[in-house]
């Protein structure tokens, strides 16, 4: 990450979904009436016989995947997270999960980065929802170029799966190439002082956070804990007992989310003093997103300044 | 005189279903035996008469593929299993007990179950699903789906409604237990149904409407059901909660209520 370049997730899962298309006959794609906001729209024009809008209908758009998965299909289903983790859980849990059944949701529009939407369409409660599932699996990717290596990775990898993606377009962490090795962090930079654990469009402010810190004389490791679900529980013990403070960053309420899985493991396996940056059990409103990242503190300094009181804390 | 023979046939295999119901229900203590018991027929004239299938090779890809979305007739399903071959008739004497296959609500790995199924109605999109896989597979099997009618109060069913008639889904076949009592009473009263069948017409399915316990009916709506193209058809089965025994027919109280063990005996006598 240096060349500043910002990219979009949701193009990349265009993209992706090219690809499988002409890699994996099995593949269908499903949309709920945001097909050419969430770019699966491409994949229409491709594949048109594979493609299938429902309408705005979530809970039948969950269903009818569902379905083709019981028929033998890979289907990715989506549309803006709002409307789905929350509006469609008993399906999730009845129609995919406990089938254990290979149906992708990949869903747009997750955490308050939306905008000027406002609280209404911006879902923090997602990675909470989702992760308490039994066999889901829970992906919530950093940067367009790992979406793209995510969906298409996810693809030949059996049962449920919960992609998170940002709105915005956001900067590039993997300009060089992400490989996704499912359940397995990504170590971004090592370090001594304190670990950053983050995911989605905060694991670009936790690496500024670090370049930061740095300059205050402070090593911090950035780790990129892109599978919330199954959590990689062997980096985070690891990078817990090399720094020993631990500050977890993720769009999202800190309830329930990707702070709070590391907190188990912390608190059964190794428990270590950490900060959550995070939405504060709260709702959002409207505002542009960077704006609302500032407001709700989700910024490389929020992290930096919890990183910096965790520090002093521990002294 | 064929047709008499054959209609004599599915008889004895729905009295001998109720009966299955009744006694794995009675040795569980608990489950649901108003709406098991009155779609009996309904299974029956599917599995025995008009689905192809392997019992032998559950997964065969060119099987008509049936989804049960009032999961609650979960026995029901489970007898009509047995009967056809899927896993022996004695396991049904397992229900509902721990370390059994056959689960409260019906749950994938047990054979012959094509999805688990429970919280009401979320069935038909999975319907929707495997008949527009059918399609894309070319293949000529059939997805039939076994709603509730009190689930017909749940929204879903109309967003999957929609869906199969945009897609034109004439390898679905969706059936109504028309019993008219839900878990608190009538549906009429509960949270009023009717005209259901104008609501489905208006929704571009194709409607028939028959007794539910007339297998000549049974037959040729499935028939024509599987003739009808363009359009996805629904066959709504006038039934009886608790069809069969006196005391459970009409009876709110025995959708969810087990008959006695002690008692199993004078209910099995009421069956013709």
């Amino acid at each position: 990450m240096s060349s500043g370049r910002q990219a979009a997730m949701r193009d990349a899962y265009g993209d992706a979904l090219l690809e499988l298309g002409a890699s994996n006959p099995q593949v269908v794609v499903l949309g709920a009436d945001t097909t050419g906001s969430l770019k699966s729209g491409v994949f229409a024009n491709k594949f048109p016989g594979r493609f299938f809008n429902v309408g705005i209908a979530e809970q039948n758009l969950i269903g009818t995947a569902a379905g083709f998965a019981l028929a033998g299909k890979i289907p990715f289903a989506g549309t803006y997270a709002i409307f789905v983790p929350g509006k469609c859980v008993d399906q999730i849990r009845n129609n995919i999960a406990y089938p254990n059944l290979s149906v992708k949701i990949v869903c747009s529009h997750g955490g308050i980065s939306v905008g000027p939407d406002g609280a209404s369409h911006q879902q923090v409660e997602d990675i909470a929802i989702m992760r308490s599932i039994p066999r889901m699996n829970v992906v919530v990717p950093a940067d367009a170029v790992s979406t793209k290596a995510t969906v298409k990775g996810i693809a030949d990898i059996p049962g449920p799966f919960y992609v998170r993606l940002a709105r915005p377009s956001t900067p590039l962490v993997y300009e060089s190439g992400f490989e996704y090795r499912h359940g397995k962090a990504e170590v971004i930079r090592d370090g001594s002082d304190v670990v950053l654990i983050a995911c989605g469009i905060m694991v670009p402010e936790a690496v500024r956070a670090a370049a930061s810190l740095e300059r205050r004389g402070m090593s911090a490791a950035v780790v990129d804990l892109h599978t919330v679900k199954p959590v990689d529980s062997q980096t985070i013990v690891k990078f817990a007992q090399k720094c020993g403070g631990v500050v977890t960053a993720e769009e999202h309420n800190v309830i329930g989310g990707m702070g709070s899985a590391v907190a188990e493991v912390l608190g059964e396996s190794r428990p270590t003093p950490m900060r959550r940056v995070g939405v504060m059990d709260t709702f959002g409103e409207s505002g542009e997103a960077g704006e609302l990242m500032k407001k709700y503190g989700l910024t490389s300094s929020d992290i930096e300044g919890a990183a910096v009181s965790l520090t002093s804390a521990r002294r | 005189m064929e047709a008499a023979q054959e209609v004599g046939r599915l008889k004895g295999t729905a009295r001998n279903t109720r009966k299955l119901i009744l006694e794995s229900l009675a040795e569980a203590g608990s489950g649901h035996p108003g709406g098991s018991l009155s779609a009996v027929e309904l299974l029956v004239t599917l599995f025995f008469h008009t689905m192809k299938y392997d019992a032998k090779n559950p997964a065969w890809p060119d099987r008509d593929r049936f989804f049960l979305s009032k999961g609650h007739a979960a026995p029901l399903l489970y007898a009509i299993l047995a009967q056809a071959g899927f896993f022996p008739v004695e396991e049904l004497m397992t229900l509902r007990k721990m370390g059994a296959r056959l689960q409260g609500h019906p749950s994938l790995g047990i054979p012959g179950v094509e999805a688990p199924a429970g919280s009401e109605g979320i069935g038909l999109s999975l319907g929707v699903g495997a008949s527009l896989a059918a399609r894309l597979d070319r293949r000529t099997s059939r997805t039939y789906v076994l709603m509730g009618d009190g689930e017909q109060q749940e929204g879903e069913v109309w967003e999957a409604a929609m869906a199969a008639s945009k897609y034109r889904l004439d390898n679905l076949t969706a059936i109504i237990d028309r019993n008219g009592i839900q878990q608190d009473g009538l549906t009429e009263q509960i949270m009023p149904l009717e005209p259901l069948a104008s609501k489905w017409r208006a929704f571009n399915w194709n409607v028939i409407e028959v007794d539910g316990y007339d297998f000549l009916q049974l037959i040729d709506g499935f028939d024509l059901a599987a003739s009808t193209r363009n359009r996805p058809t629904v066959i709504i089965a006038h039934t009886v909660k608790g069809k069969g025994i006196s005391f459970m027919e009409w009876s709110p109280h025995y959708h969810g209520t087990a008959p006695a063990k002690d008692k199993l005996s004078d209910v099995l006598s009421e069956l013709k």
